[in-house]
């Protein structure tokens, strides 16, 4: 099995709950500035996704870091940042490219999603299934399916 | 301090000053925080005979100490005044996101006091206040002038506003948090408008503590397993929202039809839950930190009422429904649309109409007075009133008073549907014996969530009351009245209630902010915020006298469906009502129950 989070952006109600469910975990307090995890909303347009690193296999961030603070862990298939080593340069938040690591003030580091080692606290919070951690092929078999479903349905309507 | 943030911001207008004052640990843990906090610094710091909008009334935003916190739909927040509806102690209660950024910006709550000189808003960011100049803004529509601010200001910050109504003082203006969000009832958003100040921006980059992590996280997780496992709060509010109720409250032949003249509507159908998900919805939305998500963001697309927003929630989709006898689900899509930009209670815009609306059918005001014929069950008519109520235009200036003013204006009082002038939500008393009860005693006149009796008169939960039955419903009401003092006060929502309770909101507590405290205590210290705010209203002017409901609740029989021939058996309940409050004859608080709440 290849876990990993996905998301489902049609399923979010906006209501952030993954926010406070990953900076508890990772901070002991609620604030949203401090989550791993953002909730994207674009009222006008009813339109609202949960945004998290999806954990590059070539990792811009990583590339950036010149203190070597980011790091890849293979086993967990997760790219980490080292507190220790994290000089708070804030490169990495330029590298990437979705905006998923970000400068936390109150510490000086850049923090990022690490699934929480395979139990990912925002996961656990959502309640409506936008977020979720499963084996990695999954959305992309769902969204197969849902395309062969469009499929079979035209070629019924072209059938005479 | 830990759930609390521990500082409250004090504003005063006309000085154009504020400064930040430490929250009083003893008061927050003795009156909880939201609700109860607010009314007791409004209590202690303004003179109760006050008129609502002179500059000496203040306008108290007050968050709970678990609001920013992962607790199920922590996010409220609410607005306590003194209400120039009714003249009781005002408190309205609002999720979306607002609430929660005021603690992240630093502050458990903000007391507006004065009055600005020049239309003003206020800004809060980390910690800072800024007053500033709001006459760009003046005038504008809420979500025009909401968006204008997040460009003067800060793109993710959180709006409290205004609209037109606010600003020209309608009687049941409210106010509006994150475009769609209201503190709705009672006027709170006129006091705002009487104080010229259009509208409180939040942005914040703090934290919410809580005293026991693992405790709490264990609560949270341990709610969010009872709200899945309750089919209220799992399948029914999340697929239809509130109006899953349309059905069901109109099946019980409680749901009030022009203008309560009958309780059951014909046109039910058309305006439930389950057509609006077939014809309107695009999308579901929740408030901050809600597993539930009962908001509906729909789009009209009718070439008259086209419209794009959140709700209509059950509330608003009855009141200008069923009560002013319209079917035309989009005409109310758009009456609810300008209640949301305007600024309006659509519980009292929709009743007040009904009103007039009667007044009309029955040859009391005449179409020359209206400006155009007013019957039932035009849709065109209340989609113009209700703009016209929102500026004070024509007719509007008179519905803009409120049911009461208008029925007593011509002479008429007997056709207002209110209690203490504050217009009935969408249950019939008559065929709810305790929510007829909980109308007559609410503090801040008719109101469904001071006591939601509902729940288990019709809906079962928590055990099934027979809701014709007067007997042991005193007794239902009170416990009802403090619990959801509790709830308010707490920061969560009232709609927790259908899958957790007491017990539940204690963990909450205890694990947040420290507390040391049993379910008793708790209890006592909702029926410690029920009592201050009656006395509060007793020391307004109110009397016993007030708990009264309209003749036609109580002397005519409900003519047709499940629940003919009931009227609201008050005499029956009110005295046992008293006596378990540990109030007189005249529904005074004894000096013994005030010792033993402390509140002497």
């Amino acid at each position: 099995m290849n876990k990993k989070i996905s998301v489902y952006p049609e399923k979010c109600t906006a209501c952030r709950l993954c926010e406070l469910g990953c900076s508890f975990k990772k901070t002991g307090e609620f604030n949203p500035i401090a989550s791993r995890v953002r909730v994207s909303i674009f009222g006008e347009e009813a339109f609202y996704a949960p945004i998290i690193c999806t954990q590059c296999d070539e990792a811009w961030c990583l590339k950036a870091c010149p203190s070597g603070a980011i790091s890849r862990d293979y086993g967990a298939r997760v790219v980490r940042v080292d507190r220790e080593r994290c000089v708070g340069c804030r490169m990495c938040t330029l590298a990437c490219p979705f905006g998923t690591i970000t400068y936390f003030a109150p510490e000086g580091k850049a923090i990022k999603c690490d699934e929480c080692d395979g139990q990912p606290e925002c996961v656990l919070f959502c309640p409506t299934g936008a977020l979720a951690y499963e084996e990695e092929s999954i959305p992309t078999r769902l969204k197969r399916m849902e395309t062969a479903r469009k499929l079979e349905s035209s070629s019924k309507e072209v059938q005479p | 301090m830990k759930g609390w943030i521990g500082e409250l911001l004090r504003v005063d207008l006309t000085k154009g000053e504020w400064k930040a004052e430490e929250l009083d640990q003893n008061l927050a843990s003795k009156f909880i925080g939201g609700r109860g906090l607010g009314s007791k610094i409004l209590f202690d710091e303004v003179d109760p005979k006050v008129d609502p909008f002179s500059p000496s009334n203040k306008l108290v935003m007050a968050t709970g100490p678990l609001t920013g916190t992962s607790a199920s739909a922590a996010g409220r927040y609410m607005a306590i005044t003194k209400s120039p509806l009714t003249g009781t102690i005002a408190c309205s209660n609002s999720g979306g996101l607002f609430g929660a950024e005021m603690k992240f910006a630093g502050f458990d709550l903000i007391i507006i006091e004065g009055k600005a000189k020049e239309p003003v808003y206020l800004y809060v960011e980390d910690g800072k206040a800024e007053i500033r100049d709001g006459k760009a803004i003046w005038g504008k529509t809420i979500d025009k002038a909401t968006d204008e601010i997040l460009s003067e200001t800060d793109m993710d910050a959180r709006v409290a506003c205004i609209g037109p109504a606010g600003e020209k003082l309608v009687r049941f203006a409210c106010i509006i948090n994150d475009k769609h969000r209201a503190a709705g009832r009672s006027g709170v958003g006129a006091v705002m408008g009487s104080k010229n100040l259009k509208a409180v921006a939040v942005k914040g980059s703090g934290s919410v503590t809580v005293a026991d992590k693992e405790a709490f996280r264990k609560a949270a997780l341990d709610g969010f397993q009872k709200i899945k496992a309750n089919p209220v709060t799992s399948k029914g509010l999340p697929a239809y929202g509130t109006c899953v109720l349309v059905n069901i409250i109109n099946a019980s032949g409680i749901f009030p039809t022009r203008n309560f003249q009958l309780s059951v509507f014909e046109g039910a159908e058309k305006i439930s839950g389950e057509t609006i998900a077939d014809q309107i919805l695009i999308r579901n939305r929740a408030c901050f930190a809600c597993p539930i998500g009962c908001g509906r963001v729909v789009k009209v697309t009718d070439p008259k009422y086209g419209c794009f927003g959140e709700g209509p929630e059950y509330e608003s989709d009855w009141s200008m429904g069923a009560c002013c006898g319209v079917d035309n689900l989009d005409a109310i899509g758009k009456g609810n649309y300008l209640c949301d930009i305007l600024g309006i209670d659509p519980i009292s815009a929709g009743v007040t109409i009904a009103c007039g609306m009667e007044l009309f059918e029955r040859g009391i005001i005449s179409a020359k007075e209206v400006g155009r014929s007013l019957n039932f069950g035009d849709a065109d008519a209340m989609v113009e009133m209700v703009k016209a109520t929102g500026y004070r235009e024509g007719f509007g200036d008179l519905l803009a008073e409120g049911s009461y003013r208008l029925a007593e204006k011509f002479g008429h009082p007997e056709y207002s549907m209110t209690v203490k002038k504050q217009e009935f939500p969408a249950y019939d008393g008559r065929g709810a014996q305790g929510m007829g009860l909980q109308y007559a005693t609410s503090n801040r006149g008719a109101c469904h969530v001071r006591g939601y009796m509902t729940s288990p008169e019709i809906l079962g939960s928590p055990v099934k009351l027979d809701p014709f039955e007067t007997k042991e419903k005193a007794g239902w009401d009170k416990t009802f009245q403090d619990l959801t003092a509790v709830v308010d006060s707490s920061g969560i929502c009232l709609f927790n209630t259908f899958a957790i309770g007491g017990p539940e909101i204690l963990e909450y507590l205890k694990a947040g902010t420290g507390i040391k405290m049993n379910l008793d205590e708790l209890m006592k210290a909702g029926e410690r915020i029920w009592n201050l705010e009656r006395l509060f209203n007793l020391k307004a002017g109110l009397t016993g006298k007030d708990d009264r409901l309209p003749d036609r609740l109580l002397k005519e029989p409900i003519s047709s469906g499940p629940a003919k021939g009931k009227v609201v058996e008050l005499d029956k309940m009110l005295p046992e009502y008293y006596q378990l409050r540990g109030w007189d004859k005249e529904g005074v608080p004894t000096k013994e129950r005030l010792r033993e709440l402390e509140l002497e």
